[in-house]
């Protein structure tokens, strides 16, 4: 009864909050639209929207293409980190532990000045690396880790009699675990890969601090270009997290949900 | 009293350990075990618990590297860096005490699984022989239930039908009923007796005194590594001549 109760209340909130949110970005908009002759803060939050989402659709460009690009490398990384082979076995942790270990915003600098801004194709052609995509990569480094310690922990908190069993029946370690292992761990690991998708693209802002034209940038760059007026602070910032936030609450609160039926299924 | 008939005219021994060493660190579990199993014997190990039973029958199937002496099934080498565990392993089979039974697959499948992926036998085939076994252990209409939808008793009996589905020539036996409650304790007894009456060579560990009394052709009581004493039923249990042996049985009978 009670999870029930929580689940649900929390699914109810989630349109009320974020809909309450706007609703205070507008009544702050108004209220301080004392002058007379300039556009209301309000219009010009509603005039440069399309510039500001259009920055958003990067943020989420971003994010599925750096979570697309750390779920592959973390598995692998992952699957490195299990083996039985020494030398396979401590590389892996290492870069794991590297980039579990380092601040987000010192990996991306690293990125944004050590990849080179074109790159020179085996064909000789020269290709331009846009800063975004840098950003991309460099978001992904952190996430790859974190995956891959996912994907090692979910391992290990399969029984080591799912493992004994396998092998008296002599099931080989691969077959061991792609039949047996995996399919157990996917369900454990669901969860806290969401989560960190959740995390990803909320940090994808900081990719403004490297010049990348994404919904923080173009927010400064919209008000910077409507007079910097102090009054547009309020309204465009809450309009901003708005938008992370609809898109961002559904996604946690499917992994609580998630978490939640694991828990108490078996 | 019911002593399941093997053939016992069978000159090589089907299991054959001899002066078989294991420590753990400088702890030393098992310290010099010999025991020769021939085909169809049901044999039974008792003891006092860490006198190193379940070690012993694990190193049976090579899960347990060996440190010092020899193990033997069907005369292959168990402990030889060379082995060909697939050829082991189809002949061994090992039921585990906490059952281990696969639990995102049904029960059928849970059977089905290593003779269809490892021996690669053809699926009609082994879905006959899986629904066969399913209905010796009496859980034919459970066939398509999960593991977590089982009691201990019934989960225990799917983990016999999925050994027994490698058709292996030997099964080990490691305290299977010792996490059961005890009104399930019988119906896995009950199926472990009437493979131990098809012929089977068994080999259990157990804490069920009147069971092994029952069903074995020879009683080996373990103490402290070593095999202390050993011989038929009614000598173990009537006349045991160890002074350990004698405490062991005056506790639990």
């Amino acid at each position: 009864m009670t999870p029930n109760w929580t689940v649900s209340r929390l699914t109810w909130r989630a349109p009320v909050l974020a809909a309450g949110l706007c609703v205070l970005a507008t009544l702050a908009a108004m209220a301080q639209d004392g002058s007379t002759g300039r556009p209301s803060a309000l219009a010009t939050l509603i005039t440069w929207m399309p510039f500001i989402l259009k920055g958003f659709g990067l943020n989420l460009v971003m994010s599925v293409l750096a979570m697309a690009l750390a779920t592959v490398s973390g598995v692998i990384l992952g699957f490195m980190q299990i083996s039985p082979v020494t030398l396979i076995r401590l590389p892996a942790k290492l870069v794991t532990n590297l980039f579990r270990n380092s601040p987000w915003l010192v990996i991306l600098f690293a990125i944004m000045f050590l990849v080179p801004f074109q790159i020179t194709l085996p064909g000789g052609d020269k290709v331009m690396v846009p800063d975004w995509l840098k950003a991309t990569f460099g978001f992904s480094l952190p996430v790859m880790a974190n995956v891959s310690e996912i994907l090692r922990g979910a391992v290990a908190s399969i029984p080591s009699g799912q493992w004994e069993s396998a092998e008296s029946l002599a099931f080989t370690r691969g077959q061991t675990l792609r039949h047996i292992i995996l399919p157990q761990c996917i369900r454990r690991m669901l969860p806290p890969w969401m989560n960190w998708y959740a995390l990803l693209t909320l940090m994808t802002p900081m990719a403004a601090i490297l010049g990348v034209n994404e919904a923080l940038g173009n927010t400064q760059a919209a008000m910077e270009a409507a007079g910097s007026r102090p009054e547009f602070l309020i309204p465009f910032y809450l309009f901003l997290m708005t938008i992370f936030f609809v898109v961002i609450y559904p996604i946690s609160i499917c992994t609580r949900r998630l978490e939640k039926r694991f828990a108490t299924g078996s | 009293m019911m002593s399941p008939t093997g053939n016992r005219t069978v000159e090589q021994p089907i299991v054959a350990l001899h002066g078989v060493h294991k420590s753990f660190g400088s702890l030393e579990v098992l310290k010099g075990i010999d025991i020769d199993v021939m085909k169809g014997e049901v044999v039974c190990i008792i003891g006092p618990s860490g006198s190193g039973k379940s070690t012993l029958i694990r190193t049976i199937n090579g899960l347990t590297p060996v440190s010092k002496g020899s193990v033997k099934v069907e005369g292959i080498e168990v402990h030889d860096a060379k082995l060909d565990k697939l050829a082991l392993r189809r002949k061994v089979g090992i039921v585990f005490q906490q059952y281990n039974l696969f639990p995102h697959r049904t029960v059928l499948q849970n059977v089905m699984m290593a003779p269809l992926l490892v021996l690669r036998e053809n699926r009609t085939e082994v879905e006959e022989r899986a629904r066969a076994l399913l209905a010796k252990v009496k859980l034919k209409d459970k066939e398509n239930a999960y593991p977590a939808e089982l009691s201990g008793g019934q989960q225990q009996r799917v983990a016999i039908a999925r050994s027994l589905c490698m058709r292996p020539d030997v099964m080990l036996f490691d305290e299977v009923t010792a996490a059961l409650d005890p009104e399930t304790v019988k119906e896995v007894l009950v199926t472990i007796r009437d493979l131990a009456m098809d012929g089977m060579t068994c080999m259990l560990v157990t804490h069920e005194m009147g069971f092994a009394r029952e069903i074995s052709d020879r009683v080996y009581f373990t103490d402290a590594g070593r095999i202390v004493e050993s011989g038929p039923p009614s000598q173990i249990f009537e006349t045991p001549q160890d002074p350990r042996t004698q405490e062991f049985l005056s506790k639990v009978l």
